[in-house]
């Protein structure tokens, strides 16, 4: 069906005879005739804006979201709440639908914008450089790897916690590939990285050690400490963090990391089934000129004005080609424009107290559960907004036993952990009200009483399949 | 110097964080309703923060004034013409918003059990069908996010792909006027990249080809048409060389506005391709993201795609299909990203592909076509047909390439004071000074959803830029005069890098 097209049969004859040709299929004779189609696509005709909301909104029916569910789940992406400003900001044409600012005259509000989030995440990581946002948590990781290289002159291998998301680990392996770098994994004890394991994995050739805190488990990790292994032979620290609990836990930059990094989805982007979220990414003034992504930069018009640009653009695809710090062009510039959003709507003020609510709400959260039968703590480290569990009944049927109860309980975690097959993680929002988290203690006993007479071992793997 | 600051200019640049002050606010939380221990109860001391980070302090009202005020210094699509070319600047429907924002879409958690999430898996397994229609490949992943990400996902399922059969190869080929994500993702995929001519007519080089064609080479990557906007009427011999040579063939789907309907790239030979949702398929471009990058496969590269795939089972029970998350693929290249990918893109990409269909799609091909060939006769008339000659004087696809090498000796005039002052007339400019091999190249695309009268405007604007600058050729170089900021020291920002607000 033709749509958003406006050429009327008068047009399209002016436009064939000012081109010189009697129809279109000429203009497609550069084609060679083998290669044109010579057919109609295999797809359905187009439908009226109606019906496809209808279609669309028929298939969005068949989800159980957060709406529907109450929603424990976590595991890198949380159930926030998104301010109503940043729906209508964000859903302004001007930043919805230009292109990445290459004409910096008439792109000042995207890319002041951008120095605004640069200013944010430069002060929620504590470290002074933050570039303008990535595609998502992970594959920052395996930007930051990247960098690595080049910053060690060279070395290629990565040491990395087992505390770090699984996700982030796959993705650092595959890109590893690319690189011809190799990955060690450290494992972690009760809850943390097994820190001479980790001390021990280190060695010269070792471009980057990769942390996250509050790690996979929730367990806040002692950063600093652990980094000292790092330090010792010239390797990078690398830390993934949670962006929401940096209102309340040390910044990685007072940790002595020289990169922080992280999936940004908490800060103002909503679910999604896992993006368009953004990733950040943030460095000492030394990495500054390796960084990969995007930049903004302040700088003077012709007459004085105050004004900013793309800055650094020598880093770049565009211009480096084949030399660039990284191949990334479109990124996730308006997912970021939401975190700048969210993130000056909450404040200073309000950005701690809602750390402090998470940090109250998930000690609270833990002792309920780990008082409920059949549950026990998977660690006792401290946490910050979600909590590993242990339960004694096979963790698939309790989840589907709360589900019918319309609660998501949480994340199994032997889905990425096989020696936590009886795992549970179980996330905190500010959503999640202390009635909710009393409703999930009880769903999850009485879920594990009925299900309590099966070995907690007999069905093998989840759903997914472990990896 | 302007003689006239618009009132734009004259409001100086402030950002959220000088309009901040102590003591003021936006946000109200919710009560705790549970004990409030110090925090040093919970965690210890040492891994506490002091002071929390200095955020604005500012009031709704003002956060809203502040943003809507930036908005009003950025140009976009919804407000002109932005024949950017290589970035498909379509239209983006609204329909397409209102759908990704459901609840059932917009809330769902990533992490939910497939079964579900059953509406969800079903939408991206449509996409994925779809897609590999479009592109005349049997099988598609949705994961990468972005263009580059569809490259770098291509070359990594290359290295995979020969590795299977034991063999390492480390060039990989692609042209001169290739896009420069080309050559940093070969680049970090681990292979050395090798530049191929073009030749007169603006394809492959076919001699330069042959002879830099050889058992090391893994793979060539072309766009096709190219991003001179021509399609290479060699590509059935191009693939058959670098097949023969052992290599894949990918194509960088930046320019699949031209053939949708028309030509796939799987017939044309290619093993892998990536689409851009933020260009075909119409999802808002964001100011730089969000996007997306899928790619199609053919068969022989399918068992290396990404992990997780989403897969269609059927139930055998008569109670219908159900839709999964296939973790168990163990030849995959692995994990490219957290999750399943860009899902609000996909919604809204498949929101555009059911509005538009089979009949639409074609037509919003043919459409783009025939608006970049218009806007390529208007310009080869008068001052335009003259000073800023069309590069490879042939019909072109989606999009054309001008030179403004001769404006420049004759007028003095760079590319980038046409780009600057077409600005005050109200226009965005062209890519400019891509691709490499034009001198003073201006590189157009009008997408489908421009009226002829906004080409018409186009054109008038560039013969009277042109015209002008026969009398007075100062007044481009010095433009734009009328946009919030008039041109920007961009060597000073490089140079004293400023990055962030400096804070007390």
């Amino acid at each position: 069906m033709s749509r958003y097209t406006s050429a009327t049969p008068a047009d399209r004859e002016q436009m064939l005879a000012a081109i010189g040709v009697d129809s279109v299929e000429e203009l497609f004779e550069q084609v060679p005739e083998p290669l044109r189609l010579g057919r109609e696509l295999a797809l359905p005709a187009g439908m009226s804006e109606a019906e496809v909301y209808e279609r669309l909104a028929e298939l969005a029916a068949r989800n159980a979201d957060a709406e529907e569910q109450v929603c424990f789940l976590g595991a890198g992406m949380y159930d926030h709440y998104v301010p109503a400003i940043v729906d209508a900001i964000t859903q302004r044409s001007e930043f919805l639908t230009p292109y990445t600012p290459y004409q910096p005259e008439i792109s000042q509000g995207g890319l002041q914008a951008m120095f605004e989030f640069q200013t944010a995440m430069s002060e929620l990581t504590a470290l002074p450089v933050s570039n303008a946002g990535l595609y998502e948590g992970p594959s920052s990781v395996a930007s930051a790897a990247y960098l690595a290289i080049a910053a060690s002159k060279g070395r290629r291998r990565f040491v990395v916690s087992r505390g770090v998301h699984p996700h982030s680990r796959e993705t650092l392996a595959t890109y590893s590939v690319g690189y011809g770098a190799e990955v060690e994994e450290v494992g972690l004890e009760d809850g943390l990285t097994d820190a001479a394991a980790l001390a021990a994995a280190v060695d010269g050739e070792t471009a980057a050690v990769f942390l996250q805190s509050p790690n996979f488990l929730g367990a806040v990790e002692d950063v600093e400490a652990l980094g000292a292994a790092a330090k010792e032979h010239g390797a990078l620290l690398v830390v993934a963090v949670d962006p929401m609990t940096l209102g309340v836990l040390k910044p990685p930059g007072e940790q002595g990391a020289d990169i922080a990094l992280g999936e940004g989805q908490p800060l103002g982007n909503r679910l999604d089934f896992g993006g368009p979220s953004f990733g950040f990414f943030c460095g000492t003034e030394e990495l500054m000129r390796k960084m990969p992504g995007r930049i903004a930069g302040e700088t003077d018009d012709a007459d004085g004005r105050r004004g900013f640009v793309l800055a650094l653009q020598t880093r770049e695809q565009h211009i480096r080609r084949e030399k660039a710090t990284h191949n990334i062009c479109t990124a996730q510039a308006l997912n970021a424009l939401a975190a700048t959003i969210h993130l000056a709507w909450l404040g200073r003020e309000g950005f701690r107290e809602l750390g402090e609510l998470l940090l109250r709400r998930t000690a609270y959260a833990r002792e309920r559960l780990a008082a409920t039968p059949g549950v026990e703590l998977l660690h006792e480290a401290p946490v910050a907004r979600e909590i590993a569990l242990r339960l004694e009944a096979p963790v698939d049927r309790v989840l589907e036993r709360c589900a019918e109860r319309g609660i998501a309980a949480g994340y199994p975690l032997g889905r990425e952990y096989p020696e936590h097959e009886d795992g549970l993680l179980v996330a905190i929002t500010e959503r999640r009200t202390r009635t909710q988290i009393d409703d999930l203690a009880e769903a999850l006993g009485a879920a594990i009483a009925a299900c309590g007479d099966l070995p907690v071992h007999t069905t093998g793997k989840s759903p997914q399949g472990v990896h | 110097m302007a003689l006239t600051e618009t009132p734009m200019q004259r409001e100086r640049a402030t950002t959220i964080y000088e309009k901040s002050k102590r003591g003021r606010r936006a946000a109200v939380l919710p009560a705790a309703e549970v004990p409030e221990p110090p925090l040093e109860e919970l965690i210890p001391a040492k891994l506490l923060r002091s002071e929390p980070p200095r955020l604005p302090e500012v009031a709704e009202p003002e956060i809203v004034r502040h943003y809507n005020r930036l908005s009003r210094r950025n140009f976009d699509l919804d407000s002109g013409f932005y024949p950017l070319g290589s970035c498909t600047m379509k239209h983006n429907p609204r329909l397409n918003e209102r759908v990704a924002a459901l609840p059932g879409h917009a809330r769902l958690h990533p992490a939910q059990d497939p079964k579900r999430a059953q509406g969800a898996l079903e939408l991206m397994w449509l996409l994925q069908e779809s897609l590999a229609e479009i592109c005349g490949l049997p099988h598609v992943s949705l994961q990468p996010s972005a263009g580059s990400h569809g490259e770098l996902a291509g070359l990594l399922l290359t290295r995979a792909f020969h590795a299977d059969r034991g063999e390492a190869r480390t060039k990989v080929l692609a042209p001169d006027t290739s896009h420069g994500t080309n050559p940093a993702s070969v680049t970090m995929a681990g292979y050395e990249i090798v530049k191929v001519a073009t030749d007169e007519r603006g394809g492959v080089e076919m001699d330069d080809l042959r002879a830099k064609v050889d058992d090391d080479v893994a793979c060539l990557m072309l766009t096709n048409p190219n991003t001179l906007g021509l399609f290479d009427e060699n590509i059935a011999e191009i693939a058959a060389l670098i097949h023969e040579a052992g290599g894949t063939l990918y194509y960088d789907g930046a320019n699949l506005n031209a053939v949708m309907g028309q030509s796939r790239p799987g017939d044309m030979g290619f093993d892998i391709v990536h689409v851009n949702l933020h260009k075909s398929f119409s999802q808002p471009h964001g100011g730089g993201g969000p996007g997306a990058g899928p790619i199609a496969v053919s068969e022989r590269i399918e068992p290396f795609l990404p992990r997780p795939q989403v897969v269609r089972r059927e139930s055998g029970n008569g109670s219908g299909p159900s839709f999964d998350l296939d973790h168990a693929r163990p030849k995959s290249i692995g994990r490219l990203r957290g999750f399943q990918g860009n899902f609000g893109v996909f919604v809204r990409s498949y929101a555009y592909i059911l509005s538009l269909g089979a009949d639409g799609l074609a037509e919003a091909s043919e459409t783009a076509v025939l608006n970049a060939n218009y806007l390529k006769a208007r310009l080869a008339e008068g001052r335009a047909g003259e000073r800023v000659p069309v590069a490879f004087d042939r019909h072109c696809m989606h999009e054309f390439v001008l030179s403004g090498k001769p404006m420049k000796k004759e007028l003095g005039l760079a590319t980038l004071d046409l780009a600057k002052r077409l600005l005050d007339f109200g226009f965005h400019p062209p890519t400019v000074y891509f691709p490499l091999l034009v001198d003073e190249a201006l590189m157009i695309e009008p997408t489908e959803t421009e009226t002829k009268e906004s080409l018409d405007a186009f054109a008038d604007a560039i013969e009277q830029i042109l015209a002008e600058a026969e009398s007075d050729p100062e007044k481009a170089k010095q433009a734009p005069y009328t946009t919030p900021v008039r041109r920007l020291d961009e060597v000073k920002a490089t140079r004293t890098p400023k990055v962030r607000q400096s804070l007390s």
